[in-house]
């Protein structure tokens, strides 16, 4: 993969484990992915497959006993002296660096807005301090653009909710908030980790309206967390779907939706209620169980719950990403290389 | 918030007039009195007092009217002219001048071992939560455990032996022989911070132990939250992040309880002002009880719990003030 100008992302055989007591959890385990300039991409999968540790590992959030093991990340600068072409990579780069890109360079809204402020501050103060760490702004002026922020994300009366704490808000307001905050300095991609899961149906809907409307007013690209096959369906151009730890399937999101090509990625869009479809027709959950944390399956980690396992071959071979039957799709399965080869 | 306040103030006052009442009728409780307790004296000297006598100092101090009119003529002294009654096992001196012979000293002394917990044990508990399972924090936590479980007066006998031992040092006291009844000069600020050190140590080596865990313990309570993660998303450096947001959070349950501190100061720590012979209002209260001091001892109660009422009453404002969550349940209702 040649990095253009337009890559703002680029993930390389990303490693992050967790060491724990009973053995080592490889919550993410070889995920390679890109997303270029303006671009949506949502990146699905069941709970616990790794998507949320793989977001968080993009700005290095992983508390302990979680460690970055092995790979690349590399994010932009902008000041073009950092690595190659532009870019740094956030597995190496010192502090200082990892800090002016948190919040500048790439912004993160969070699962539930209702913990992931501090109670005890102000919006106003907690998304002028965002303002303030990057940007050599005063006190009034940084103010002044919260308060413009707070409006554009569709809070009204910006001016005295500025003064208002958490506690005082709505969940579908502070994720509103939570938003202006990420996008406080005007971030080229923004991470949004499962940022509707804890709000109610008609609340997430709105949110989603939302994040839609700024990145086609902003231009920047969003990587989107997700569970919610739906929800990738209709906000993103391309989708990643991920299975423990690595991604097994990536494309357009139409191409991908409407012909899966992984097993994996077929098995989730049966257990998917359509409309339209036959109302008596039961809808397939996916075979089997997620295995156990410590207990990787040998070879390909889906073959256990795979329709189309191949004895012998399966159970034995580490799939690595191919190129599916179209061009735009990248695939981790051993039918495909079979073709291929 | 006004309207919160005066209504605390008006429970403040009803709650007082309770207690008084309560503490009046506790140290009226036991059997006999002052003056019982001076006959038993002079009979295990084995002299015998007369009755006439003793009927005479029971009515010289009021001792044989009815529960309530002591208690009344007590209370309106101590309102109307501040005046606390006398001491009868100290020649009758008011206890008002007594007890303010010593508070002084007893509050100096609670405050600079305040300040030693508080400067020793907040860095130490942060340093502990912020580098969990470091050897820094095992030895923290050994020396934590360790300075809890040591008895104080038992620490107070080995350092004063130490001290005098090794360093010469006249054990006991806050000040040499010398200077003991001098006039206060700078020869006798210097003797005094010269003893002073160690009771400070002593006192305050269990209440830095414990402070170091209750920090440590709320520190990490706060330090894994998803508040922290988003703030340090927005690149927060590490320490400016550490003290705006968790330290910050991890500090209201410690300023609701800020308030206790307040009757603690002039309490005097009483077992290691015994063991070191400390001129603090400890060993005077204690005196007070076993000699049936009853005014002393009242006194001493409806002093402190004074001090309880008024100190939980600033720490729930320097809470209010502290918490915009508790500031806004306030005015809500």
């Amino acid at each position: 993969m040649a990095a253009s100008d337009e890559t703002v992302l680029r993930i390389e055989d990303l490693h992050t484990h967790f060491e724990l007591d009973d053995g080592v959890v490889h919550a993410v385990d070889g995920v390679d992915l890109d997303i270029r300039r303006g671009e949506v991409l949502a990146v699905v999968g069941e709970s616990g497959c790794g998507k949320s540790v793989m977001a968080r590992s993009v700005l290095r959030l992983i508390d302990r006993p979680g460690r970055i093991t092995g790979g690349h990340i590399w994010v932009r600068t902008g000041d073009g002296t950092e690595g190659t072409d532009g870019m740094a990579d956030m597995v190496t780069a010192d502090a200082r660096v990892v800090r002016s890109v948190r919040g500048k360079r790439v912004g993160m809204v969070f699962q539930e807005p209702m913990t992931s402020m501090s109670p005890m501050h102000t919006l106003g103060n907690q998304i002028g301090e965002a303002i303030m760490l990057h940007e050599s702004v005063t006190k009034a002026e940084a103010r002044e653009r919260t308060v413009e922020l707070l409006g554009r994300v569709g809070i009204s009366a910006p001016e005295r909710r500025a003064d208002e704490y958490p506690f005082q808000m709505s969940g579908g307001m502070l994720q509103r908030a939570m938003i202006a905050m990420a996008l406080a300095c005007g971030p080229e991609l923004l991470i949004a980790d499962e940022p509707t899961t804890a709000l109610d149906v008609t609340t997430q809907a709105q949110i989603l309206d939302l994040l839609r409307s700024l990145q086609q007013d902003t231009g920047m690209a969003v990587m989107l967390i997700t569970h919610d096959l739906g929800v990738a369906a209709q906000m993103a151009d391309e989708v990643a779907v991920m299975y423990l730890g690595s991604v097994v399937e990536r494309g357009p999101v139409a191409e991908v939706f409407r012909e899966p090509r992984h097993p994996y990625t077929k098995a989730l869009l049966r257990s998917v209620p359509k409309l339209g479809s036959r109302s008596r027709e039961r809808l397939q959950p996916v075979r089997g169980m997620v295995p156990h944390a410590y207990r990787r399956p040998p070879g390909c980690p889906f073959h256990p719950r795979c329709d189309e396992f191949i004895a012998g071959r399966c159970d034995v071979t580490v799939p690595s990403p191919v190129p599916g039957p179209e061009p735009s799709r990248v695939v981790s399965c051993l039918l495909y290389e079979e073709v291929s080869a | 918030m006004l309207s919160y306040l005066m209504r605390r103030l008006l429970l403040m006052v009803l709650t007082l007039g309770a207690v008084s009442l309560a503490s009046f009728f506790i140290i009226s409780l036991p059997p006999g009195d002052y003056v019982s307790t001076l006959q038993a004296q002079a009979e295990s000297r084995g002299e015998m007092l007369d009755d006439s006598v003793l009927v005479a100092l029971r009515a010289r101090y009021g001792l044989d009217q009815p529960f309530f009119t002591q208690y009344l003529k007590w209370i309106s002294n101590i309102l109307l002219y501040g005046d606390f009654g006398q001491a009868f096992a100290w020649n009758s001196r008011p206890v008002a001048d007594l007890i303010w012979d010593r508070v002084g000293l007893s509050f100096f002394l609670s405050l600079s071992t305040l300040l030693f917990v508080w400067a020793i044990a907040f860095p130490i508990g942060i340093l502990s939560a912020v580098r969990q399972y470091s050897a820094g924090d095992y030895l923290a936590t050994f020396f934590g455990f360790l300075g809890m479980a040591v008895p104080e007066f038992l620490l107070a006998l080995v350092l004063m032996w130490v001290g005098m031992r090794y360093f010469g040092q006249s054990p006991g006291g806050l000040f040499s022989p010398e200077y003991q009844d001098a006039a206060w000069n700078l020869g006798k600020v210097l003797d005094l911070a010269g003893h002073l050190w160690l009771p400070i140590l002593i006192i305050g080596l269990s209440g830095t132990a414990g402070l170091i865990r209750i920090t440590r313990a709320n520190l990490l309570d706060e330090l894994y939250k998803p508040y922290v993660v988003a703030a340090r998303a927005k690149g927060l450096p590490e320490w400016k992040l550490l003290v705006k947001y968790p330290v910050r959070m991890s500090l209201s349950p410690f300023f609701s309880t800020v308030g206790w501190l307040l009757p603690g100061l002039i309490s005097g720590e009483t077992i290691i002002s015994i063991v070191m012979s400390l001129p603090t209002t400890g060993p005077l209260l204690l005196s007070g009880v076993e000699n049936q001091d009853m005014y002393l001892v009242g006194s001493f109660i409806l002093i402190l719990s004074t001090l309880t009422v008024i100190g939980t009453l600033i720490s729930d404002l320097v809470l209010a003030w502290w918490d915009p969550r508790i500031r806004h349940r306030y005015q809500g209702g």
